[in-house]
């Protein structure tokens, strides 16, 4: 009987015809997909995507040169160079991240003492020049211009997991 | 079409040119829709198999994506042609496009309707047959001077495909034509004004549907081009505009198997219940329409097939090939003679 049962089954396709209809089916559920460029996921304010060096809301940059980042980056991607300003305040002359160094592990962002290098919401920042990879301090600035309302937002969101 | 034009060239160009001039037309006329419909075939393909797998496919190039099989020309024609060192030049030129140029010359004689074909010839399947067998030329010759091992073995795998394949449909088609009596295309399709084959020899459909499946290299029997075995198989080697000529040669040839399924088991141009009461409901729609129609009701299958069955093993398509479908189809065409013969239904066309 099993002989017959499995034979007949063979012959009649069953098991193929069952695959294809599941298939068939499938054809009308709705999309798992994002239709990305036009939609876009939910981001948690966690998210690590794109630096950005924060200002304090007078304009005053909130980078204090204390080089932790650079110390903790475990890519090495971070370079910063410090001497004192005109009003003796310690600032960074230079401060440079090679994003295609970076690995975004968020480390500098944890070691800031002053919330100054943060990364950001932003993860659509490809270019088609690895030259345009390599981030300096303006470019980081103006990244945390653009960016502001969002980080403080992220930052106040996220403060009471910190 | 000829007697058409005639009085308006013939008595400038004489009889010779404008025979030749008419078919150059009626071969454009078929040629230009084929390949306009190979390019929707990609996008209906992409679509489909989009759809069975939650995905959207394209949708970015134009109204729903319909551009674009057309970006994807226009990307393959500025691609570079490389020929690798090794190759054999002439050869690995030629492969490409005698895939083809095979896979189009085979609609020479699809009747498209009643005495719509360019050549009706009286061994109208003869002719396909032999056409599509030898589109393993393209493919062996193109594995054998890429000079490369997975193109090569894509090529072995290939030809022992072919060759395994061919005899079961061959015993097929000798059954649908035992039904005929006649070996014209045209006649194939009008022996069905009463019942389409697809009806009585339903199990012989599915297994010849399945051999061209095989034929053809589709998914599940892709495995001359297994792309997690031997990279792309025979086509390795190939880029730009010789690789888009295989690409197009293996949508025409699944075009033009769909449409030989379709004289054969599904009545070409006939309109369904052609000839009962129910027939004025379909028969207003002319048959083109309908030959196309049932064209994409079988690529449809091709296309359902690929979403939902992994690739076989070669051992399994060999012993599918030799152990079942040959046997079931020449078990088959005894049976269906025997029955001919004792009821006396054998067509007698002289």
């Amino acid at each position: 009987m099993a002989f017959l049962d499995r034979t007949a089954r063979s012959l009649l396709l069953s098991e193929l015809v069952s695959g294809m209809m599941l298939t068939l089916s499938y054809m009308f559920k709705p999309k798992a997909t994002l239709n990305y460029p036009y939609e876009k996921g939910p981001i948690s304010p966690r998210f690590k995507g794109e630096h950005a060096l924060r200002r304090y809301p007078n304009g005053e940059e909130r980078c204090i040169a204390c080089k932790l980042c650079e110390a903790v980056c475990p890519a090495q991607a971070i370079t910063i160079e410090a001497e004192p300003r005109d009003d003796g305040s310690r600032r960074t002359s230079r401060y440079d991240i090679d994003m295609t160094k970076c690995i975004y592990c968020g480390l500098c962002e944890e070691a800031c003492p002053v919330d100054a290098i943060v990364e950001g919401p932003n993860f659509e920042f490809s270019t088609e020049t690895r030259e345009e990879l390599m981030y300096n301090k303006d470019k980081l600035l103006s990244n945390g211009d653009r960016w502001e309302p969002e980080l403080a937002r992220r930052l106040e969101l996220d403060a009471p997991y910190r | 079409m000829h007697a058409f034009l005639a009085p308006y060239i013939e008595p400038y160009l004489g009889a010779y040119l404008t025979t030749l001039i008419v078919i150059g037309i009626q071969a454009l006329l078929v040629v230009v829709p084929v390949l306009i419909f190979m390019a929707y075939l990609t996008y209906a393909e992409r679509k489909v198999l989009g759809a069975m797998q939650r995905r959207l496919g394209p949708n970015v190039v134009g109204p729903f994506g319909l551009f674009q099989p057309f970006a994807d020309a226009i990307k393959m024609l500025t691609k570079e042609t490389v020929i690798p060192a090794g190759a054999s030049k002439f050869l690995f030129i030629l492969a490409p496009m005698l895939t083809f140029s095979l896979a189009v010359i085979g609609w020479a004689v699809i009747p498209v309707n009643d005495g719509w074909g360019i050549a009706n010839i009286n061994v109208g399947v003869l002719y396909l047959f032999a056409v599509s067998s030898l589109g393993v030329y393209g493919v062996i010759i193109a594995g054998w001077a890429s000079n490369s091992k997975y193109a090569f073995l894509g090529a072995l795998r290939s030809a022992a495909q072919m060759v395994s394949y061919e005899v079961s449909m061959g015993f097929i088609i000798v059954t649908v034509l035992l039904c005929v009596g006649s070996l014209n295309l045209n006649d194939v399709v009008l022996a069905q004004k009463h019942i389409w084959f697809a009806i009585p020899l339903f199990p012989l459909m599915v297994i010849y549907f399945i051999s061209v499946l095989a034929e053809t290299n589709r998914s599940p029997f892709d495995i001359p081009e297994g792309e997690s075995e031997i990279v792309a198989g025979f086509f390795v080697e190939y880029s730009s505009m010789s690789f888009a000529l295989f690409f197009l040669g293996e949508y025409t040839n699944m075009i033009l198997m769909s449409g030989l399924t379709t004289i054969l088991f599904l009545g070409g141009w006939l309109a369904p219940f052609e000839g009962t009461a129910f027939g004025a409901l379909f028969t207003w729609i002319p048959g083109p329409i309908w030959f196309i129609a049932k064209i994409c009701f079988v690529l449809f299958f091709f296309l359902w097939t690929r979403a939902t069955f992994p690739r076989y093993r070669y051992d399994q398509l060999m012993r599918l090939g030799w152990k079942v479908f040959l046997p079931f189809s020449l078990v088959y065409l005894v049976l269906v003679a025997g029955v001919l013969m004792v009821m006396g239904w054998l067509p007698h066309v002289v």
